[in-house]
This record gives structure tokens, sequence and C-alpha cells, in this order.
């Protein structure tokens, strides 16, 4: 096993993510995006941390953070799309122009 | 190549199929509820991947967190926002999605060059392995000791924010008046007029007495 399979994992996973934020008009599915591409970034820094720093695990430690604010960020942007959906009445990203104009 | 280490590859193989095909489905199926449930493949996927990363904690925590809290969460935001709407198909949307493939395939190309092409200083010590928990707790309560309670911090304002955010009652009076969703009313009973409590009630009724 080496590091470059992971790190092109990653890199495969976080491009994935990129297109579905950009592409997706469900605003629920533009988090999930967000999602994969917190959880392209978590193998990264795991990589790193299992190859090049295998005995002092601080990779580890920044994945955990990086988790929770992971929740911390999904719980506040669903709350977020459920006020514009009362709102608007929609989840369509390009009805969302509040800020916009 | 060793026994173990063929166990490794081809279990990583598994599981990094496994993933990139679920989250091209989170990404391109159109069924949401659908995405939801793959997003869940990929995050089972990705605590595989970190166990063969010798992290067996962080790979619970992914599960826990990841797979029961987050995916849930979005589980039930789907339920609440769930609009059977067909968005309006806006003009040359494929030069949007063209563009953006284009984009990341030349983010993942130039990634994967940068990958290849470093030279990685690989250690050669020993991984913590079972050790990685004790290691980590030494970490939270010594050198990470700030950002251990500022995330505690940030969890809790996050927590107070979704409530007040997804509070019905925040949105002002006069917009709930305005749009008074027929959804609300008893479909069934007639709507007649009951004096409730010596209020007058402004209905058609009243406008029949006076």
């Amino acid at each position: 096993m080496q590091l470059q399979y992971f790190l092109i994992l990653a890199a495969l996973l976080f491009c994935i993510g990129i297109y579905g934020l950009i592409t997706s008009r469900n605003a629920v599915r533009v988090l999930m995006s967000i999602e994969l591409m917190l959880n392209a970034v978590n193998l990264n820094l795991m990589a790193f941390s299992n190859y090049l720093d295998p005995k002092d695990i601080k990779g580890q430690v920044f994945t955990v953070f990086v988790i929770a604010v992971a929740a911390a960020e999904a719980a506040v942007g669903l709350a977020i799309i459920l006020t514009i959906y009362r709102n608007r009445d929609t989840v369509d990203m390009e009805q969302f122009n509040l800020l916009k104009w | 190549m060793t026994l173990a280490e063929g166990v490794q590859v081809v279990s990583f193989a598994v599981l990094a199929l496994t993933m990139v095909g679920a989250a091209l489905g989170v990404v391109l199926l159109s069924n949401i509820v659908y995405s939801a449930f793959l997003l869940g493949g990929v995050f089972i996927s990705m605590a595989g991947l970190y166990l063969l990363l010798n992290a067996d904690f962080v790979a619970t925590a992914q599960v826990l967190i990841y797979v029961g809290a987050v995916n849930v969460l979005i589980l039930f935001a789907i339920m609440l926002v769930n609009k059977r709407q067909d968005f309006v198909p806006i003009p040359q949307s494929w030069i949007r999605k063209g563009a953006t493939g284009l984009v990341c395939v030349g983010l993942f190309a130039l990634l994967s060059t940068m990958v290849l092409v470093t030279p990685w200083g690989l250690s050669s010590q020993v991984a913590a392995g079972d050790q990685s928990i004790i290691t980590i707790g030494l970490h939270f309560f010594s050198d990470f000791l700030l950002p251990f309670e500022l995330a505690s911090v940030l969890l809790l304002m996050a927590l107070i924010g979704a409530v007040i955010l997804a509070r019905r009652e925040f949105i002002p009076e006069g917009a709930v008046s305005e749009l008074k969703q027929p959804v609300l009313m008893l479909p069934e009973r007639p709507r007649e007029l009951v004096e409730a409590s010596g209020r007058e009630v402004s209905s058609p009724g009243s406008d029949r007495r006076s």
C-alpha cells in the first residue's frame, strides 16, 4: 500500500464533490456535496498521518476536529435550508437570490 | 507481496470502487433519497479506508457521527422539504455542466500529477495502531486543549443556532398570516362559523349577519 493511492482517491472524491456542488440544483444535494469534499480532506489528513507521522498521530486529531466542524456545519446548513424553504417555498438553488442584487 | 499486503490491496480496491461509485451516485442520481442513502455508503467505505490506515478510533467516530448523525439529519431534511417539483430548465445548462466537468477533470489531473511527482518523505516508524486512542487523548488534553474546548463551544453555538433558525415562531407574525397555506386547514370538515368565546371572527358569516 502506498500513500499515493489514498491521495489520488481523495483527489477524485474532492473533484466529484466540486462537480456536485456547482451543478446540482437541489439545496440538500449541495450540502451532501460539501460533506463529500470534507470527507476527501479527512482522507488526505489520515493518509498523511499514517505515512508521514505514524508515531505522533496529529493528523487523526485534526480529522476529529474536522468531523466536529462538519457536524456543526451540517446542522446549521440544514436549518438554513429549512428556513429558506419555508419563506420561498422551493429548494431550487437558482431561485435563491436573496443576497444577490 | 505477502498475504497481508495482498489482502490490503484487495480491500483497498473494493472500498475505493464502492466509494467512488456511491459518490458518483450521490452527485448524478436524480432522486435525492437515493442520493442520501448512497451518501451513507460513502461514509461507511470511508470508515473502512480509515481502518486500512491504522486508525480505529477515527473510523468508529466516522461511523457514529457521519452515518449516525449527519446522514440521518440529511434524511430528515429531505423529508421536511420533500416537495415534488420539477425544476424549471434553464437554457444552456449543458454549458455549465460541461465547463464544470472540464474544470473538475483538470483539477484532478493537476492533483494526481502533483501527488505522483512529489517525493514524499515517508516515515519508517512503527504506526501507533492500538495505541492511537491513547495518543489522541494525550493530544487532546495537552497541546490541542484550546481547540478541543473551542470545538465544544462551536458545537453548542451550532446547536442553539440551528434550533433558533429552524423554529417556526421565528418568522414574524405578518409573514405567517400572509402565506396562509390551505394545507393547514382541515379539508373534511366544512368550515362553518363558531362564535369563539365572544370574539368577532372575520368570516363570510359575519358579513351575512350585518
